[in-house]
């Protein structure tokens, strides 16, 4: 049966290594197979990178990027346009959902400790990659000029105006004038539909060429390239197609679900995915009452207003926003523990994480309300904890003396109380410094006490020499 | 050629000075894309002043003028407003504006020509938001003792009806007064430009 088919392939793989790559990257790309739930965000990732790039073709078909003519061609698109309201809404709802997605994607990364020797690149990579989104997404927001998307993008192309001596002319160079107007819109527009695009595609190849040259890891952890057959195939290892293809394409299934659901019934889903603000035209003349960027940048947001400026300069809550991306680059090099995997991890880290997670949610929400008062106090109780968490990823990489433990907790503390002795404040703003300072205090007690007073709190439990499940 | 005859440092400078000079090149090719994102011709040229009659303003009221696409505001202030302004002195970051932006003739307690009228630039030192203007008094929810002024709704900062920064707050400096002049009989601001005082 040497078929034309196969003749036909034969004639392609001498000239172009179709079946070497559909192999390489499907067919005989061996993942471990007790992949779980966590699993999925990666072709989730992939598939609204490629519904955004689509929809976002047949956007720019009515959209006109010229601050006169802006807002009324995207509200021609939601209008007039042959199912424009539907491909609007998808890309806009798509935007949050691609954040939705990558969040939890990281956060696999970072409960199974993929981002560990030997998968740095990946990790750094798909960091990148993360960057771009972010300036892929800001960019975007500015495009329908609206409100929200005029004075969002004056604050942040102001942060730059922050950096001392060139802070005013970059950020003017950035906005091509002295204040956001149609030069920025229309260069915004230019970065957003080619160049970040451009940029993020070609991350993405690299994170899964990446990916596919040192193998996928696992809840557990376990290398399965460390046992393999006598074929030279891994005994854990299955082809990603058909088994996970077809696994994907459930979870590409259900993800559709939600997405219809928020397209088709709730595209604006109360403010969260497209700000109220938004649906009125751009004006120079008027900052709406309240500003608040949307849902996926608030906990960096929260993070710059809660440091108060030095010396007349904001630029230390600009350096703050930045290190709390930055740090994460340095993951690899921060949790140097051996043992990849949450499962296998000692109890203490899991505290830690949660901390982190709760910290990162907190300043999320903080990051939508007026920075005032308690509130405002909170989120720099929290952006503490934040950071706090990458210090006690270094603590933890390595059992320590008791000695160790009470010395950084001695540090920490006094770090604490040093930032609040540099703040200072009123009585009032004192009284709740003396309050909510009790929120890091405590943890960074937990952390570092726990472990001195229960050894097995910093137990790990024994990793299997393969896959479980 | 056999490899005996290969002069390795000769070959090594040709290598090393084409890479300079080429890394060069491609440098210099940056400077135009570098150079066509900054304001144009035209974005440099939209500077042109602006009048604004201001005889039908009445005391305590502003107005709103875009002057080089910002907000200006004019807001002609009340006995009271002036009298409160020196109350305020202990609350602010720069009393004297000695840190901040503004014409020499504006330099003054008031940061203004002519007492009764405030025109400064609507644009927060801070992160460029257009401030509230905020006339009312007393407990007003940012302050429970507010005396009138200016408040920033993203980042909470506080000015005075003079423009000038509270303490505390996140914005660094006083707001900006532009160079500004009366002519007509005083019925008239001329914003951006002040007959070269300044």
């Amino acid at each position: 049966m040497t078929t034309k088919a196969q003749a036909f392939m034969g004639w392609v793989d001498a000239r172009f290594p179709m079946t070497k790559m559909w192999e390489d990257h499907m067919a005989k790309y061996y993942a471990p197979k007790n992949f779980n739930f966590w699993y999925f965000f990666g072709s989730l990732a992939l598939l609204i990178l490629v519904i955004q790039i689509v929809t976002g073709i047949f956007l720019t078909m009515n959209y006109k990027p010229d601050a006169s003519l802006a807002f009324a061609s995207v509200e021609y698109i939601m209008r007039d346009v042959n199912f424009g309201w539907l491909i609007r809404y998808m890309h806009s709802t798509g935007a949050s959902a691609f954040f939705v997605v990558v969040y939890l994607h990281m956060y696999r990364g970072l409960m199974y400790g993929s981002f560990k020797q030997p998968r740095e690149l990946i990790w750094l990579f798909g960091m990148l990659i993360y960057l771009a989104l972010m300036a892929e997404a800001f960019m975007g927001y500015l495009l329908p000029w609206g409100q929200m998307s005029y004075w969002g993008a004056q604050v942040i192309v102001n942060l730059f105006a922050a950096v001392p001596w060139v802070g005013e002319s970059l950020s003017v160079w950035i906005r091509g004038d002295y204040v956001v107007s149609d030069a920025t819109l229309n260069r915004f527009f230019a970065f957003h539909v080619i160049a970040v695009p451009f940029i993020l595609a070609g991350l993405v190849v690299a994170h899964i060429i990446a990916l596919h040259e040192v193998g996928s890891n696992n809840p557990d952890g376990v290398e399965i390239k460390k046992t393999k057959g006598a074929d030279g195939i891994p005994l854990d290892g299955i082809p990603f197609h058909p088994y996970y293809s077809v696994k994907d394409i459930v979870g590409v299934v259900v993800f559709l679900m939600f997405f219809a659901a928020v397209l088709f019934f709730a595209p604006e889903l109360g403010g969260w995915f497209l700000e109220k603000d938004n649906f009125i035209p751009a004006n120079p003349l008027k900052t709406p009452a309240h500003i608040v960027p949307l849902w996926y940048f608030t906990p960096f947001y929260a993070i710059l207003r809660a440091i108060p400026p030095i010396w007349e300069s904001q630029f230390p809550g600009v350096i703050a926003m930045g290190m709390a991306i930055v740090f994460l680059f340095f993951l690899p090099w921060l949790d140097r523990h051996p043992v990849k995997s949450m499962r296998y991890r000692e109890p203490i880290f899991k505290v830690n994480m949660f901390i982190f997670i709760v910290s990162f949610i907190v300043l999320g929400y903080l990051g939508t309300q007026p920075s005032t008062g308690i509130l405002s106090e909170l989120a720099f109780r929290f952006t503490e904890l934040y950071f706090a968490f990458f210090i006690f990823l270094w603590i933890y990489s390595a059992q320590r003396s008791a000695k160790y433990y009470i010395t950084s907790l001695v540090v920490l503390v006094g770090t604490v109380v040093l930032l609040d002795i540099l703040r200072g404040g009123d009585a009032e703003k004192v009284a709740m410094m003396f309050k909510t300072g009790l929120i890091p205090v405590v943890c960074f007690a937990i952390l570092l006490v726990i472990p001195v007073m229960f050894k097995s709190s910093t137990q790990t439990k024994a990793v299997p020499e393969r896959v479980t499940g | 050629m056999s490899e005996q005859d290969v002069d390795k440092s000769r070959r090594r400078f040709l290598t090393a000075a084409t890479t300079v000079v080429g890394a060069i090149g491609a440098g210099a090719a940056v400077v135009p894309f570098i150079g066509s994102m900054l304001p144009s011709a035209r974005a440099l040229s939209a500077g042109a002043p602006v009048e604004v009659d201001i005889s039908k303003l009445e005391p305590g009221r502003r107005l709103v003028i875009a002057w080089r696409k910002k907000p200006v505001w004019v807001v002609h202030r009340t006995k009271q407003n002036l009298d409160d302004l020196a109350k305020l002195e202990d609350k602010l970051a720069d009393i004297d504006s000695n840190s901040s932006d503004q014409p020499a003739y504006a330099k003054n307690k008031y940061r203004s020509i002519k007492p009764e009228y405030l025109v400064v630039v609507g644009i927060c030192t801070h992160l460029g938001c257009s401030p509230q203007y905020r006339p009312d008094v007393g407990n007003v929810g940012f302050d429970s003792n507010w005396l009138g002024g200016f408040f920033c709704p993203c980042h909470g900062s506080k000015f005075d009806l003079a423009g000038r920064v509270y303490a505390g707050v996140p914005a660094p400096i006083n707001l900006v007064i532009p160079p500004y002049m009366y002519k007509n009989n005083d019925k008239v601001v001329v914003i951006g430009e002040d007959g070269g005082v300044a």
